[in-house]
Parts: structure tokens; C-alpha cells; sequence
């Protein structure tokens, strides 16, 4: 090796300069105060903000663009379709899937599921089968499934964690049977934030044909996803978590099973001609699209991406970590206070109890002074039920968040200490 | 917005040592209340003497509020019949959602909890005790008529 290359490599990279005041002044509601402090917002995880680029580009297509979508021959429609498949080519483009024919627009994550739950599951799952999760997940990829069972007799199956929150992959293992239909996991774990090793659980499902559907509300937001890297089957998420409107989200289905999915809901759009009798379906991915969809959501969700991109997924997940490391450390050294939730492998979300303190209490407490987190069992009580706790508070943090957010929360949360002894 | 009206001595008192708290066993009747929003939970159990409650513990886990006022709501209504617990429960409500500024001096301790109201968010935190205590009533057996 020679001295040059040796040097080189005993010195990382400089880490990139990421302007986080900049970032910030895009967001024009953290420009508010809350009672009476700046508000400090740590609740991205249950809903993101949105910046200007979103809030313009729907701005711009409801004040020039809007009609209905593949329909009239006039200007608009033609306009608002080109803006509605346009964003549909920034999602491929996003999530690096093959052809747009694999993105389908619905509500969001919690739709996306239900879908392949009903379209895919109906025809692909039966008496004695089983349908595998673990017990991080969000109740949206849970109750799905047990709906499912329910009508079709199969089984829901859970792998535990382990007590620093990592999934307890021998155990999702050995529950990975020849009666497994499908996995269906989160990438990031809403409640604790750990980052799943969906390579792995794709590779051990795939050895035995079984395909996997991805819950990612929580990992785009955080960090680079590539579909067939990861090489997944179905891979959800929502606008909302990732700076865009709520009601718009992506299902991502491997074109190949796509094609043989029943449609879901029928209607407009979805249809190439109706009868009285039948009608022919429409093709990839529209077939799974019926009625007027969400078209300014669709372009605020494009705008979105763009926005993330020209920040860097890498950029962003850097900055988070930085955020990650500080809060945890300033936390971990808080009195009475215990981090739920400490994978190695872990988006910017920290899960905490105080001991003699209710969640509840400690969320009043902070917004009193003006920070924003979420109290309360994040719509996933198998886990919290894991880690026998009822709630948590949970601090999340987005592209947004500086050292100094970190800061006005060990504040709060000493006050917290402060006022309950 | 003020914490300290929320948070009085008397909250953080009852929520540090909750008065009343276990299980009667035997009792005359019991009811569950569960605000699924935050997870709080509380079991009351009664045992009534005619048309009074003679004795009354909860139990469960929930927020200082929720603690503080199932606390101060036990206190309340020992020896009290029906027909005053329902008034009170009148009262401790207008208090929680819609205080008028003129409080019923009959509240007690239980005006303690005028914070509340400005705090939307944590009223059902306030009322779930009085709720599983009305289904806990309307489950106990009532007093046999000789009239």
C-alpha cells in the first residue's frame, strides 16, 4: 500500500455541508410560535411539514392546470394528466422501480395495504395458511391481515423482538414456514425506530417463495430506498410522512404480481369499456386506481421527492443521525429516564418513559413550551405491550430539526423532572 | 396557558398517593373505563349500603390527571347517594368542559381540577373515572323498594 493511499483512508471524507438554517426557512411554519415559545416540532413521525417547492407546485397546478385526469380532450385535462403521470414517474424514479407501471397511487400506507390485503390476499391465501409480521408493526399492517384471516381462514403470525427492539431474526426464522403466504413487515418501526433488515427478510422469504411486502411510512422520509436492490414484492408508504399533503400515498407492486391482482375497487378510470353484463379492465397500474384520484396530492407528493432529492436522502439520513446521537446521549443522562428502543440500526426516533411520569403529562408539560412530540402507544400496542408499557413519548426528527431542537427538549423535559419531582 | 393551574399541589399530590387505590373484594359491583387514545386504564369496584355508596377503590394506570381525579373523585362520593353523585357528576362536567365562572361550593376538593378545562386535549383524562363509575351504578343492584 502505498503512503498516499494509506493517508487517504486514515482521513474519512468530509462529511457534506448541510445547511439545516436554509432548510428550515422553506418551512414556513416553523416560523409560529407556540404558547409563546418558537415552535420546536418533534413530531414528524406522525405527520411531516411541508415546505414552499410542495406548497407552490400545488399552488401552481390548482391555479393553472386543474381538470380531471385521462378524460377530455380539452387543454386542462391534458394538463393535469401530464402533471398526475409526471408525478407518477418522480415516485419510479424515487423508489428506482422498473416502470410506472408498478407505482399505484391510493390514500396512503394504510390503503396500500388494505389493497394487496384484499386483492392480492383474497386470491392468494386460504384455510391453514399463514401470513407472517412482526410485533413492531403499526397497527395499519396488522388489523389488514387479521381482516383477511378472518374472511379466508389463514393465520396471522407474529416474530417478537428482542428487549433492545431488534427483530429476533431466529424466531422470524423458524416462524417462516411452508405455510407462509406472505411476510409483510415495516422497514422502520414507527414506534422505537428500528431500521429492519428487510435485505435479509426479503432473502430468507424469497428461498422459500414466499414474497414480502414493505411497510416504508417511516424509512423514506430517512433514507435512500431502492425497491430492487432491496428487491421486495410490495412497498407502501404515505406523502404525508415524507413533506407531502396527507391523503396521497404509493403502493409499489413487482409488475409481475401486479398483473394477476384482481382490481379492488371498481369505478371510473379503472375500466377500458363497461357493459351491463362486464366491463374489460384498464391496464397497469390505473386498474387499481378507480374514481377521480387525488391529483393535487399526487403532484404535491412529486414535488416532495424532488425536494427530498435536491436535499440528498443521504444528506438527510447524515443530519438525522448527527440529531439521533445528540438526543440520545443528552437523554440517556437525564435522571429516571428510560430509552425504549436501542437497535443499533436505527432511524431519528427516540421512544422514552419517565419514571413516575405519565407520557400524557410529559407531552402537556412540552408544549407548553412550545415542543411538539407524540405521547400515547403510536398506533402500535403489540409493542408497546412488549416492552409492558402502555405509552411512551416519542421524540421524531425530520430534515428540519437542529442541535438546538435537542436542546429546548432536555429543557422541557427537566421541567418535567422539575415539576414532578 | 398555565401549567401551575393544571398542575396544582392538590393533582400531584393525589397522583403521587392515590387516595382509595386497590380493589374491594367482596364487591357489589365493578366497571372498567379505558381511553384507548392513551392507553389509561382504571377499574373501579363499589359496595353500596341501600342507596349510598358505602365504599368505593380503583386501580389501573393512567396519567397524573387521570390518577389525581379518580383519586379526589373516591374522596367525593363516599356516603353520598345516587341522586348527589349525579349532581356532582353535573357539576365536576360543567367544570371540565364549559366552567361558567360560578363554582359549586358543593365541588370541594374537586375544583382542584378547574385547569383542566383549558387543556382540551386531557379532559377525557379527567372524566374517565366518573364515566366507569356511572356504568359501575348502573350495574350495582338498587336498593329494594318497600313503598
Amino acid at each position: 500500500m502505498s503512503i498516499n493511499a494509506a493517508a487517504a483512508r486514515a482521513t474519512p471524507p468530509p462529511a457534506p455541508y448541510y445547511d439545516v438554517a436554509r432548510v428550515r426557512a422553506e418551512f414556513p411554519i416553523l416560523a409560529r410560535q407556540i404558547n409563546g415559545r418558537p415552535l420546536v416540532y418533534l413530531d414528524s413521525a406522525a405527520s411531516s411539514q411541508r415546505p414552499l417547492a410542495v406548497l407552490r407546485a400545488i399552488e401552481l397546478y390548482e391555479t393553472t392546470m386543474h381538470a380531471n385526469v385521462h378524460r377530455g380532450v380539452h387543454t386542462l385535462s391534458q394538463t393535469a394528466t401530464d402533471a398526475f403521470e409526471n408525478a407518477r414517474e418522480i415516485v419510479r424514479r424515487f423508489l428506482h422501480a422498473r416502470s410506472t407501471r408498478e407505482i399505484v397511487f391510493v390514500r396512503g400506507t394504510t390503503e396500500a395495504i388494505n389493497l394487496v390485503a384484499n386483492s392480492w390476499g383474497r386470491t392468494h391465501v386460504g384455510p391453514g395458511d399463514e401470513i407472517l409480521i412482526t410485533y413492531l408493526e403499526h397497527h395499519s399492517n396488522i388489523v389488514p391481515w387479521q381482516m383477511l384471516c378472518a374472511a379466508t381462514g389463514a393465520k396471522l403470525r407474529a416474530a417478537p423482538v428482542k428487549p433492545n427492539g431488534e427483530l429476533d431474526l431466529e424466531a422470524f426464522r423458524t416462524l417462516l414456514s411452508a405455510r407462509t403466504r406472505l411476510v409483510a413487515v415495516a422497514h422502520v418501526s414507527n414506534a422505537l425506530g428500528t431500521i429492519l433488515p428487510v435485505q435479509e427478510i426479503v432473502h430468507l422469504a424469497h428461498a422459500r417463495g414466499v414474497p414480502v411486502l414493505l411497510d416504508g411510512a417511516q424509512a423514506v422520509p430517512h433514507q435512500a430506498v431502492d425497491v430492487q436492490a432491496i428487491d421486495c414484492d410490495f412497498y407502501a408508504f404515505s406523502g404525508h410522512k415524507i413533506y407531502a399533503p396527507t391523503g396521497i400515498g404509493v403502493l409499489y407492486a413487482r409488475e409481475s404480481l401486479l398483473a394477476t391482482m384482481p382490481p379492488w375497487q371498481g369505478g371510473g378510470d379503472m375500466i377500458l369499456s363497461v357493459g351491463i353484463e362486464s366491463s374489460t379492465y384498464n391496464d397497469l397500474p390505473w386498474r387499481f386506481e378507480a374514481g377521480t384520484p387525488n391529483i393535487s396530492g399526487a403532484v404535491g407528493l412529486g414535488a416532495a421527492l424532488e425536494y427530498v432529492e435536491s436535499l440528498g436522502s443521504t444528506a438527510i439520513a447524515a443530519h438525522e443521525h448527527t440529531l439521533l446521537e445528540l438526543a440520545t446521549g443528552r437523554l440517556a443522562a437525564l435522571p429516571r429516564l428510560k430509552l425504549i428502543g436501542t437497535a443499533s440500526a436505527k432511524a431519528a426516533v427516540v421512544s422514552f418513559t419517565m419514571d413516575g411520569v405519565h407520557p400524557h403529562d410529559i407531552g402537556t408539560i412540552l408544549d407548553s413550551e412550545g415542543v411538539a412530540i407524540r405521547t400515547g402507544h403510536h398506533c402500535a400496542m403489540p409493542i408497546m405491550e412488549s416492552f409492558g408499557v402502555a405509552a411512551t413519548a416519542r421524540a421524531s426528527f425530520g430534515c428540519y430539526n437542529n442541535a438546538e431542537d435537542v436542546e429546548r427538549l432536555v429543557e422541557g423535559l427537566q421541567k418535567v423532572r422539575k415539576l414532578f419531582g | 396557558m398555565d401549567l401551575k393551574e393544571l398542575y396544582r399541589d392538590v393533582i400531584l399530590d393525589h397522583n403521587r398517593s392515590p387516595r382509595n387505590f386497590g380493589r374491594l373484594e367482596p364487591a357489589d359491583a365493578q366497571a372498567a373505563g379505558h381511553n384507548p387514545l392513551c392507553g389509561d386504564k382504571l377499574t373501579l369496584t363499589l359496595r353500596m349500603q341501600g342507596d349510598r355508596v358505602q365504599d368505593l377503590r380503583f386501580e389501573g394506570q393512567g396519567c397524573a390527571i387521570s390518577t389525581a381525579s379518580a383519586s379526589l373523585m373516591t374522596e367525593a362520593v363516599k356516603g353520598r347517594s345516587r341522586q348527589e353523585i349525579a349532581r356532582l357528576y353535573g357539576e365536576v362536567h360543567t367544570l371540565l368542559t364549559a366552567p361558567t365562572g360560578e363554582l359549586a361550593p358543593e365541588l370541594g376538593k374537586l375544583l382542584a381540577l378547574a385547569g383542566v378545562a383549558e387543556f382540551p386535549a386531557r379532559v377525557k383524562c379527567a372524566s374517565l373515572c366518573w364515566h366507569t363509575l356511572n356504568a359501575a351504578l348502573e350495574r350495582a343492584p338498587a336498593p329494594v323498594s318497600t313503598e
